[in-house]
């Protein structure tokens, strides 16, 4: 466990839990951002301006906070091209029809003690359990 | 007001994520390795994240309705169905093979990194076809209610 880093966790954990309280109590939605960000992709529909806020506003986020010195890793994705293209879809399919993702599901849904939102992160856990597994431990080695 | 909430609320999210480590796919990916280096820190955040939006969910449900709208919009559907289950599943396994879900994904745009973008163009494509391909279902299945209909 040479990697765990409980205190930024933690922090970083409670300021997500604190988006999602103050999203359900100011406007009453549900911080899921797979729904948030799928809903813009609708044509017609109405809602679409404070998704596109939020959506604008996670990605401020980095922005922001690389202006007052908070160094932003570069994302690491030792993967190929292929790899990269499958997932994206496999995540963006399989989140559209689970209803959500390890946001909608994962946080807001298990804080509300919604058994569906509890299976569905249980089954994409251990999905993506078995994948790390199988492409670290197996096919690696 | 709802629009600036939003912005707000984003930024939020966006820095929980970014304090936390979870805008890098191989921390993620440290955490689902439970059979190498095992790194316990999603699970931390999780469960921080788990209580403040508990705390804030039970406060909103006191409330008669948001402070900025004029209902909630909770989800209505209980059932642990088909949909569920597959789409949880694919969903895993595209998550275990980068790192990446999608809030992390759009976040990293910010970064400009030339894989992220790929995955978030294949990542709205998947969310596109989905949507497309519920679309045809709906179509074709109030085609065979009105053919049945017609038989009686």
């Amino acid at each position: 466990m040479a990697n765990f880093t409980p205190v930024s966790a933690a922090i970083g954990g409670g300021l997500i839990g604190l988006s999602a309280a103050l999203l359900m109590l100011l406007t009453g939605r549900i911080a899921g951002v797979s729904g948030i960000f799928g809903g813009c992709l609708g044509l017609g529909m109405s809602d679409k301006g404070w998704r596109i806020a939020f959506i604008a506003g996670l990605i401020l986020a980095p922005l922001i906070a690389s202006l007052i010195g908070f160094v932003v890793p570069s994302p690491q994705m030792r993967v190929s091209w292929s790899v990269i293209i499958v997932a994206g879809l496999l995540v963006g399919f399989g989140a559209r029809l689970g209803g959500g993702c390890t946001s909608g599901h994962g946080i807001c849904g298990i804080a509300r003690l919604s058994v569906r939102s509890i299976t569905a992160t249980a089954i994409f856990m251990f999905t993506a359990i078995v994948v790390v597994a199988l492409t670290r431990h197996v096919h690696a080695g | 007001m709802l629009v600036i909430a939003a912005l707000i609320c984003g930024f939020i999210f966006g820095l929980g994520l970014l304090i936390s480590g979870m805008v890098q796919p191989t921390k993620v990916l440290g955490f689902l390795d439970i059979f190498g280096a095992w790194d316990p820190s999603l699970a931390v955040v999780m469960l921080a994240a788990l209580v403040v939006s508990g705390l804030g969910f039970g406060l909103a449900k006191r409330r008669e309705r948001p402070i900025l709208a004029r209902q909630s919009f909770l989800p209505t559907k209980i059932a642990i169905d088909r949909p569920l289950v597959i789409g949880s599943a694919l969903f895993g396994i595209g998550w275990g093979l980068v790192g990446l879900c999608p809030g992390p994904a759009l976040e990293n745009l910010a970064t400009l990194s030339p894989r992220v973008i790929a995955f978030v163009i294949t990542m709205t494509g998947g969310m596109a076809l989905h949507d497309f391909w519920q679309k045809h279902q709906l179509k074709i299945r109030y085609a065979r209610t009105l053919a049945t209909a017609g038989d009686g």
